[in-house]
């Protein structure tokens, strides 16, 4: 298989997570015997098989364009670690 | 050497929703900060988004009024990133089936027209605002905004010039909003810009480096981003360098761009289908009820007012260019005006007084059909067109009839042969050279009797009438 140590780092840090070195040189194995396990699927032959994008055979679960009350203000606002004005304060980000 | 520029546009259009794509909050800008979420839009852990039926509706038609190809299976999928704005850590948005495919929007380039193709058109949910505080300490986010259907426009490679490129977005909005799907109005944000652009050598196929701008917030500083763009991608590539890839950013200040110096690593959205929402099928009938909704468009319609009614290209394309200017023209045809007139009416005092005020064609103070009147008032001769257009600003002002008005001023008998009768009478009896000279053969003389009489009327009487009563009492004292 081909998860390398590198790999894991990759991963985490495209989640923001933060890992030791110990971790990573035990997830890359883990990841590894799971992916293994899934692979098994690949010898299935798919040839008469539409490909599909959902396990749900539903299609247009729709809902009609009316308004619904929002939260109050006061409530959306109370998970947030900080606000400031009704707006949520987050550390300064600068997007390049 | 010469170089050959090659653009390409990516556009952001907020549908005209009541509700957001995914849960019931209003879609409304202008509302106090963070009063339009729920757990849905705040992307809560447990909860479910649920599409809403108009979003795809409209955007099956904005698709369809582009000539695209419809995927009537379509699905969502997420983009995964990480930003303060986008509280789930992904948006929803459309990869690999978008709702539409290979359109195309006709523009037309010094007299002749072009295609530009349009790539795909997808629905994404909007993200969130951020506000950056000035010191740089922190950033302010409201999730108003956060699940606002959008649709995102790309453009084929197809534009050759900053040019080029206003026009493709002036066609495009104008179809947009014929099309009621968007209000397009770049300054609020429901129309929004990016531009890739690169040059390359005249002939060459393969594509140059290119940069990406944003941060435009009107066409005509898409224009002159772009213009820029060329002129700086000219001195570099002239000198024997190299364009870098990267972003830019507009600067309104100095009219040029900046490279917004982001650590330039490759993007990894890890995109897949989203679990939470089902595939969307568009049948048959759903297709054709969309495609139902699509008005004559803006350059059929222009193509009708040129045959139809024998008007310019130019007149044509100015009354068609926004569907608010196009109906209140096609409002004065039906109440009876001639096309010419309504075309010169239209373009001539109504824009200017819209424009000198700030205001669109749907606020017009006078109506089309308070319009019309005013000038059946002018065709039957009861007011000069000179006074007509005293009368439409009167109107404008006051939103008064143009009968009201005319009464009130005593324009009208100013027109009216009787009370003109009276005031030529003293004329002739004031200037008895002129008429002398009249009755002696010098027909010039008839000039100075009409300027007397405009002199006498400050201006307010009907020339053709006083010329014509002129002649009938010279005749008279002939004889
Ligand atoms: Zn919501």
């Amino acid at each position: 298989m081909d998860i390398t140590e590198d790999t894991v780092r990759q991963v985490a840090k495209l989640a923001r997570l933060a890992m030791t070195d110990e971790e990573v040189h035990a997830m890359a194995p883990e990841l590894n015997d799971i992916l293994s396990y899934a692979q098994q699927l690949q010898k299935v032959s798919l040839e008469d098989v539409e490909p599909t994008s959902h396990s749900q055979l539903l299609t247009n679960a729709l809902r009609v364009d009316s308004p619904k009350p929002s939260l109050a203000r006061e409530e959306a606002l109370r998970n947030a670690p900080d606000s400031d004005e009704g707006q949520i304060r987050v550390p300064a980000v600068l997007e390049g | 050497m010469n170089y050959e520029t090659v653009i390409g546009l990516e556009v952001h259009v907020e549908l005209k929703t009541k509700t957001k794509i995914f849960c019931g909050c209003r879609n409304a800008s202008g509302a106090e900060p963070n009063t339009h979420v729920c757990p849905v839009c705040l992307g809560h852990p447990g909860t479910l988004p649920v599409l809403n039926e108009e979003a795809v509706d409209l955007a099956l038609r904005a698709a369809l009024a582009l000539h695209c190809h419809i995927n009537q299976d379509n699905k969502f999928d997420r983009k995964n990133y990480f930003y303060p704005d986008l509280p789930k850590g992904y948006q929803i948005s459309q990869y690999d089936r978008p709702i539409g495919e290979h359109g195309y929007v006709t523009i037309e380039v010094g007299g002749v027209e072009k295609r530009i193709g349009i790539t795909r058109l997808h629905l994404e949910e909007d993200a969130g605002k951020s506000t950056h505080s000035i010191d740089g300490t922190h950033t302010l986010v409201d999730y108003n905004r956060t699940g606002v259907p959008l649709v995102e426009i790309v453009s084929e490679p197809d534009i050759r010039s900053p040019e080029e490129a206003r026009l493709y977005l002036e066609a495009l909005r104008s179809i947009l909003l014929y099309c009621r799907v968007s209000d397009c109005k770049m300054e609020e944000g429901s129309l929004r810009c990016d531009a890739n652009i690169s040059l390359r050598p005249l002939g060459s196929e393969t594509f140059g480096n290119k940069a990406e701008l944003k941060n435009m917030n009107s066409f005509r500083n898409v224009e002159r981003g772009l213009e820029h763009e060329v002129v700086r991608q000219t001195a570099v590539l002239s000198s024997g360098g190299t364009v870098v890839q990267e972003t830019r950013r507009f600067d309104e200040a100095t009219q040029t761009t900046l490279s917004m110096r982001s650590k330039e690593e490759a993007h990894d959205y890890r995109y897949f289908a989203d679990p939470d929402l089902v595939r969307v099928h568009i049948d048959d009938v759903w297709m054709e009820s969309a495609r139902a909704q699509i008005p004559e468009l803006p350059q059929a319609k222009m193509a009708r007012y040129r045959r139809d009614y024998e008007l310019s290209a130019y007149d044509a394309g100015v009354l068609t260019a926004e569907v608010e200017v196009a109906r209140y023209f096609e409002e004065l045809i039906a109440g009876g005006v001639p096309a010419k007139t309504a075309s010169n009416w239209v373009m001539g005092d109504l824009l200017a007084y819209l424009n000198s005020t700030h205001r669109t064609m749907d606020q017009s103070p006078v109506s089309p059909a308070q319009l019309a009147a005013l000038i059946g008032e002018i065709e039957s001769n009861r007011i000069s067109l000179k006074q007509g257009r005293e009368v439409f600003r009167l109107m404008a002002e006051s939103g008064k009839s143009a009968a009201a008005i005319i009464e009130e001023r005593g324009m009208v008998q100013l027109s009216d042969e009787s009370a003109l009768g009276s005031i030529l009478d003293e004329v002739l009896a004031n200037n008895p050279k002129s008429v002398e000279d009249y009755l002696g053969g010098k027909e010039k003389a008839l000039a100075a009797l009409v300027g007397q009489t405009m002199k006498a009327t400050k201006g307010q009487a009907n020339p053709g009438i006083v010329n014509k009563l002129l002649l009938e009492k010279l005749a008279g004292k002939k004889g």
